[in-house]
């Protein structure tokens, strides 16, 4: 198994943390920011294994309540529960289509507050929270939704362009080979 | 799909998360301080960007409005230094009647210059990063000011270098306050409320009695009450009041003096 897409998520997933505790465009433009974790998830999921899977819900949940007022820990099992939930049936869900990853993004991107906050509600913390809230979770849910399909792409592009390709088969067969003129 | 391995994987990583959230207080902060400390290289990237981009900026203004701004800057500092004149003279005076009653003397505030290099990228949070921490003399508690003198909030965690803020509108921040205003010293809480935190700069002060006349307009600062926040120090303005549990007690909304979500740089107030 190769390390290299794995690193690439996790570098990933360290950079959106950075970017969403650093950068307030969104924030100010939406008044929410945007969540990268959740479809950088999807993407691991449908494309790498199980260890990816549970590195990115570690270090990217870790990092994530490191820069913020949640209780550490509180993001990682969201995370890890969707990516499972994805992988499990990986099979069944159509990786290349466009529609299926917004799809997909939006579902993680909408189920991630919503289990963080079932977390920190049990965990006796007290979060802001009310009937305004479901503004910041839409933004959250339709921004995951925007930015998987644009995680699939970069992501695939960077394995591409940094991995060993296969080597395609020749479609040359000498038993197959057309003999020209009389023998 | 999943193999006996992964199952005893996953039981690993549900206990090391619930370890992580049992940690409370010192232990938990110094943790969260340590594996945010790994976005250092990133905050100093983007850091000397900033001196960069404004640096170039600087180079294309012109010679002219480079004059000109010095003249208005020399002309800002003699006034001020008129005003600092003025309110030493006052100072003095203050503190000479305050000894003459037998009222403790006032101390003056000491300040250091912080710059906010991260914000909390939960949205259920108010809470910002500084680049000041122990090695500035910094400690938790210690009330966090705009250049205006605004209340901004308090420090929550303090690392060697960097510091987390907890912000005014964040539910782990409660604050006593005062309505000032002649015969007014209505005293409530400033406390955190999802509707009002939506709206920009807004929070609520709770707590004031049911009679309370405040009005529109007065200005909140705070009480001093509870030791973290030294007394008199601007927090906003009174926008609307409305009665509470049957004309108990009345809460009153407050537009904050400071404007969180453009903060670039803050000053902690030293002990």
């Amino acid at each position: 198994m190769s390390w290299r897409p794995t690193i690439f998520v996790l570098a990933a997933a360290f950079v959106a943390v950075f970017l969403e505790a650093s950068l307030g465009f969104f924030r100010n433009l939406l008044g929410a920011q945007i969540d990268v974790l959740p479809a950088l998830m999807v993407y691991a999921a449908l494309t790498l294994g199980f260890t990816t899977i549970v590195l990115l819900a570690l270090c990217g949940g870790l990092w994530f309540d490191s820069l913020s007022l949640n209780p550490l820990g509180a993001s990682v099992l969201p995370l890890l529960l969707i990516g499972l939930l994805i992988f499990q049936s990986r099979d069944l869900l159509m990786r290349e289509h466009l529609f299926a990853q917004v799809i997909l993004g939006v579902a993680a991107g909408a189920a991630q507050p919503l289990a963080t906050l079932f977390i920190l509600l049990n965990a006796g913390v007290r979060p802001l929270l009310g009937w305004v809230s479901f503004w910041p979770w839409l933004v959250m849910a339709a921004g995951s939704g925007v930015v998987t399909p644009v995680c699939f792409k970069l992501l695939d592009r960077l394995r591409r362009a940094l991995e060993y390709q296969p080597v395609t088969q020749s479609s040359f067969r000498p038993d197959r080979e057309i003999k020209r003129g009389r023998s | 799909m999943l193999k006996k391995s992964h199952y005893i994987i996953l039981i690993f990583v549900v206990l090391l998360v619930l370890v992580l959230l049992q940690l409370r207080g010192g232990i938990m902060g110094k943790l969260k301080l340590a594996i945010s400390g790994l976005f250092l290289p990133l905050f100093g990237l983007s850091n000397s960007t900033h001196q960069w981009l404004g640096e170039a900026k600087e180079t294309l203004v012109p010679r002219r409005e480079l004059l000109r701004q010095i003249d208005q800057l020399r002309l800002d500092n003699q006034q001020l230094q008129l005003r600092l004149a003025q309110d030493t003279q006052l100072w003095n005076e203050n503190s000479r009647l305050r000894g003459e009653v037998g009222w403790q003397r006032q101390t003056r505030w000491r300040v250091i210059l912080a710059r906010v290099i991260a914000r909390d990228p939960a949205n259920w949070w108010r809470s910002l990063e500084i680049d000041r921490g122990l090695r500035d003399g910094l400690g938790t508690n210690l009330a966090v000011l705009t250049a205006d003198g605004g209340l901004v909030g308090r420090l929550q965690n303090v690392g060697q270098t960097r510091s987390q803020v907890i912000v005014l509108g964040d539910p782990n921040l409660r604050v006593s306050a005062v309505v000032d205003g002649p015969a007014s010293g209505e005293t409530g809480i400033i406390a955190a409320n999802a509707s009002a935190a939506q709206e920009e700069g807004m929070v609520d002060l709770d707590l004031l009695s049911g009679a309370s006349n405040v009005r529109p307009g007065q200005s909140v600062v705070t009480w001093g009450a509870g030791g973290v926040f030294p007394p008199g120090i601007p927090i906003g303005k009174i926008v609307d009041t409305r009665s509470k549990e049957y004309g108990l007690s009345t809460e009153a909304r407050v537009k904050l003096a400071a404007n969180l979500s453009a903060l670039q740089e803050v000053w902690v107030m030293l002990p």
